[in-house]
């Protein structure tokens, strides 16, 4: 019963977690980052085995829980904590910079296009110019 | 020689390097010696491994499959003694550079931790820990890529943060799932598990492996964050990134693909999407018109080429692989660097600013001319050996269609470097912008230690062809290996 509530957990964050990637604002994107690891975390968790067995150290005998998810999700949570700071820290400069959350258009990649429509429009105008004169 | 050295020099050199504050001169004759330990250490390795063996480490000294494993085999020492090659010419570069202002506190112990990061994803022999490594890379690359704090830097270091995070993530993931599958994460070990589980799940695993790594290492429809993010950082920045961190990658691709999905090969897909990566790449690059965003682009074409020759799974496609990794990662660091030089003297990289170089700076010219023809695989240098033995074991396999998009993107990319050409170095010499504030008098227009690094690594291309023979041969016998996952396992975990 426990896992499988897990398990739902893990899809809604995952779910959550894309949708909110999606947006061009950078502090959903942020949000939407943590949501993801969160849910990966938990599935690192969940791919222990059952919920309920205790813990290795005092388990005597019996089964116990498996102990490398365990530490391969601190160690997990420990990095994205890192990289989530990091993230925010750039948030906060893109918004010093820009006093906008938005994730801008790609500068060069909008002059490209912009420089291929004007090579085109020109093609044209050159096409009407030449048919003009014959 | 143990295996892990690559990883503990640049490691604890980052940490004196921080100590060190602002101590110039000592903090970079640390960083450079140790760079060069870091190289000798890895071809010493390399030496080791050559006939085949395996070198391994069980940190802690608790058996294999319960321990973190160190495994360095011929793949991983070929990839280690490039790399480290690469990393001591760029920080040379580095230093020489009025750019990347190399006086900051953090540039030497973020390189040098990138440094370690890059060598511990080579040696590991453990899927989580490898994830360590991969991280400990981006985070220094995230630092490194935004070093400047400028609008643009801010701008492109977010997708790149924000797709790295997205790859992690997802690499988490599916390190959970074989965990769940297998109950492990020892490689060796999964690969005996792997065997046993049911297919149709392996399969998933194995192409979410691949997207994993794909993102890593740009492949097609994985690669828009590159060319968006490479060309606004530091020039030497650039070009550590251009030639190493897509060929890690790269080289987590095919240690996946041969060692531990080695049952099911995806060769139509891998071939469907090398080509596509060679096209789109290409296509991306003749639209540019900065040098920096034009040879990123060339990035992700390449990385077709690579992806082709695993696609083939046969040791001659994977041997033409490794040879022309190998040769990749030299050729584009070079040109990142000529790049940068370019950028040093003139202060743009946009073509339509830059024009006449040819009569203003001859020798930079040269430099350049030797990489682009290198990289199209004009005969004899080495991209025309590397392209030689990948096309050879295509039509081996019958693979006409992968064959001939991989001769007609050499085509296109020679195009592309004569537009380089054209736009930098012929036409009449532009009259030179003015330097920026403080650097004109200062600094000479070519740095002695820019050129001659750069110079040195055009002088290494040109022995690589001189070596070819006994290149291919190791790169034969590092493919031969890498078909027999059996002797992995056996030298991780003992007979």
């Amino acid at each position: 019963m426990i896992v499988l509530a897990l398990a739902l957990t893990v899809a809604v964050l995952y779910a959550a977690g894309t949708y909110l990637l999606f947006q061009r604002n950078l502090s959903r994107i942020v949000i939407g980052l943590a949501l993801l690891t969160h849910g990966a975390n938990l599935l690192l968790l969940l791919a222990g085995g059952r919920a309920g067995r205790p813990p290795i150290v005092g388990a005597e005998g019996g089964p116990a829980a498996d102990p490398v998810p365990q530490a391969l999700a601190l160690t997990a949570i420990v990095i994205t904590f890192g990289s989530t700071a990091f993230l925010l820290a750039l948030a906060y400069r893109s918004w010093l910079l820009t006093r906008s959350d938005e994730v801008e258009d790609d500068v060069e990649d909008v002059r490209i296009a912009t420089m291929t429509a004007l090579r085109e429009r020109e093609a044209e105008e050159e096409i009407v110019v030449d048919e003009e004169a014959s | 020689m143990t295996p892990l050295l690559p990883v503990i020099v640049p490691f604890g050199a980052a940490a004196i390097s921080l100590a060190l504050g602002r101590r110039h001169a000592l903090r970079r004759s640390l960083g450079v010696l140790a760079l060069v330990a870091n190289l000798v250490a890895s071809v010493l390795l390399l030496q080791e491994v050559r006939d085949g063996s395996v070198v391994t480490v069980v940190v802690g000294d608790w058996p294999a499959p319960i321990g973190i494993s160190v495994v360095v085999d011929l793949f991983s020492a070929i990839m280690l003694s490039v790399a480290s090659l690469m990393l001591l010419a760029v920080f040379v570069y580095a230093i020489g550079s009025s750019r990347t202002d190399d006086t900051t506190l953090f540039f030497h112990p973020v390189y040098l931790l990138l440094a370690s990061g890059v060598s511990a994803s080579f040696v590991t022999g453990d899927l989580f820990n490898l994830f360590v490594a991969f991280e400990m890379t981006l985070v220094c690359s995230y630092v490194l890529i935004t070093l400047g704090g400028s609008k643009p830097q801010v701008r492109h270091g977010t997708t790149y943060v924000v797709i790295s995070l997205l790859a992690s993530t997802l690499f988490v993931t599916a390190v959970g799932l074989v965990y769940a599958a297998t109950g492990t994460v020892n490689m060796a070990d999964l690969a005996v598990k792997l065997q046993a589980i049911d297919p149709a799940l392996r399969e998933a695993l194995s192409v979410l492996f691949l997207v994993v790594f794909g993102i890593k290492a740009a492949i097609f429809p994985l690669f828009f964050w590159l060319p968006d993010s490479y060309p606004t950082a530091a020039a030497p920045v650039t070009a550590i990134f251009a030639g190493l961190l897509t060929k890690v990658g790269v080289y987590a691709i095919v240690r996946s693909q041969t060692l531990l999905f080695s049952q099911d090969t995806h060769s139509t897909l891998l071939l469907a999407t090398a080509a596509l990566t060679m096209t789109v790449g290409v296509l991306g690059a003749i639209a540019q018109d900065d040098v920096k965003r034009i040879l990123s682009f060339h990035i992700v074409s390449q990385i077709g080429y690579m992806i082709f020759g695993l696609g083939l799974f046969t040791v001659a496609g994977l041997a033409a692989t490794v040879f022309y990794v190998v040769h990749h990662i030299l050729i584009k660091t070079t040109l990142f660097m000529v790049g940068g030089l370019i950028e040093e003297r003139t202060g743009t990289a946009a073509l339509r600013r830059l024009g006449g170089m040819l009569h203003t700076s001859p020798f930079l010219a040269a430099l350049f001319l030797i990489p682009a023809l290198s990289l199209a695989g004009v005969p004899p240098l080495s991209g025309f050996v590397a392209k030689l033995t990948l096309i050879q074991s295509g039509l081996e396999v019958g693979a006409y269609m992968t064959v001939s998009v991989a001769l007609f993107v050499s085509i296109l990319t020679l195009f592309s470097m004569t537009k380089i050409w054209a736009g930098v170095f012929w036409g009449a010499p532009e009259a030179p912008p003015p330097m920026p504030e403080g650097l004109e008098s200062s600094r000479p227009r070519f740095p002695p230690l820019m050129v001659g690094s750069t110079a040195a690594l055009v002088a290494a291309s040109l022995l690589f062809v001189v070596a070819a023979a006994p290149l291919y041969q190791l790169g034969q016998r590092a493919a031969e290996f890498l078909f027999e996952p059996a002797q992995y396992v056996e030298a991780v975990l003992g007979p």
